[in-house]
């Protein structure tokens, strides 16, 4: 199961961004052509953040839907999945959204102590 | 547990004969170049701050994946990746290429699996140079494991290099590992409909190899269906049909590889 691998990728990433500041809320954004399963990502996140200064966070997940082009008439569309085909009948599609697997933002706690004075 | 790919026991541990690198498992660098004074001689409130990283998921493996892009061009070394569902002929089809292949330039393996040297052993008795990842729970190879073993490796200009992920038609599909090529093999007996429903694998491959053909006489498997499936997720994949047992479309994908990965001018 590579949710628990991608789990594992975004608590490490934002660690290595926002150090050992506790995280409240994370932001993600997981294309519905990604091939990634949000209900899973759920699961291990919660599995994986125990024990780091991510546990508890709340998890926002933007899933912005499949679009595509069609390299034969030009027209753009709508793509439910991988296996889409175009009004035309084309199937030969360039995908421009779905496939996104990022994370956006995190809200964090300031502890005022950490701010330079 | 290892924080890219979930197995126990670092990414992997890389094992060669003459080599002691087998359980160094690891190295994950955690620079938090934070800039604190610690003078606390004021009440503090705790506020909450937005800290926006719009940053891909996989960005680490993919750093690490560009390195060794980089690192082979520089070092006139081509890379395959070989992925595939367990047991559908990568390990039997290097087996009887590498022999083949290295007759015009040197091919060296990297084997994935979770556990055993038993593939890396298979191709050591044909004589070719090959170091075995295995991933413990991990379920594919990424960018950091192949680092690791190249610079085992130490392949030479004009090398080809081989790397036969885990099996797995899911997880693998995701991770770049800096290769020149992605081959994906289908055997007859996995049946047609393998690139519906593992599109992300398909949908990535530059080759797809058809292996077990010669026992298409014994299967209900049109392989013009398999061909239509796949070009519905990938219409830019070439096919093509080979049987490692009966020699069968062997000097096609000899062809394809010659073309696709040709030995570098010297």
């Amino acid at each position: 199961m590579h949710e628990l691998s991608i789990a594992q990728s975004i608590v490490s990433g934002i660690t290595e961004q926002v150090g050992d500041r506790n995280v409240l809320r994370v932001g993600l954004e997981i294309g519905r052509l990604s091939g990634v399963e949000v209900d899973a990502i759920r699961f291990c996140f919660d599995v994986v953040a125990a024990g780091t200064p991510v546990e508890g966070a709340e998890l926002v997940i933007d899933e912005p839907p499949g679009r595509a082009r069609c390299r034969g008439c030009g027209a753009e569309s709508a793509l439910a999945d991988l296996l889409g085909g175009c009004a035309c009948g084309g199937l030969d599609l360039e995908v421009l959204s779905g496939e996104q697997l990022r994370i956006r933002e995190v809200r964090v706690q300031r502890d005022v102590r950490d701010v330079r004075v | 547990m290892c924080a890219t790919c979930g197995c126990d026991g670092g990414a992997g541990t890389i094992d060669e004969p003459g080599h002691e690198l087998g359980k160094d498992g690891h190295e994950h660098s955690h620079e938090h170049s934070h800039d604190h004074s610690h003078e606390h001689n004021h009440d503090h409130s705790h506020e909450h701050e937005t800290v926006v990283l719009e940053q891909d998921v996989l960005a680490k493996n993919d750093r690490a994946a560009r390195r060794n892009r980089e690192w082979l061009r520089a070092r006139g070394v081509c890379a395959v990746n070989l992925m595939s569902s367990p047991g559908s002929g990568k390990t039997t089809l290097l087996e009887r290429a590498v022999g083949e292949l290295s007759r015009a330039r040197p091919v060296m393996v990297v084997e994935g699996d979770q556990a055993t040297p038993m593939d890396a052993e298979r191709l050591r008795a044909t004589g070719c140079r090959t170091v075995q990842i295995n991933t413990g729970s991990g379920c594919h190879l990424d960018a950091e494991m192949i680092e690791r073993a190249l610079r085992t490796l130490d392949p030479g200009s004009g090398t080809l290099v081989f790397v036969e992920n885990v099996g797995n038609l899911v997880c693998p599909a995701l991770f770049d590992l800096g290769e020149a090529r992605r081959v994906v093999l289908a055997s007859t007996t996995e049946g047609e409909d393998k690139p519906l429903k593992y599109p992300h694998m398909f949908r990535g491959a530059d080759l797809v190899l058809l292996t077990k053909v010669d026992l298409l006489p014994h299967l209900r498997f049109d392989v013009e269906r398999f061909h239509r499936h796949l070009g519905r997720v990938n219409p830019d994949a070439e096919l093509l049909p080979v049987s490692a047992v009966a020699g069968e479309g062997l000097d096609d994908w000899y062809g394809w590889l010659t073309s696709a990965v040709p030995v570098p001018a010297r």
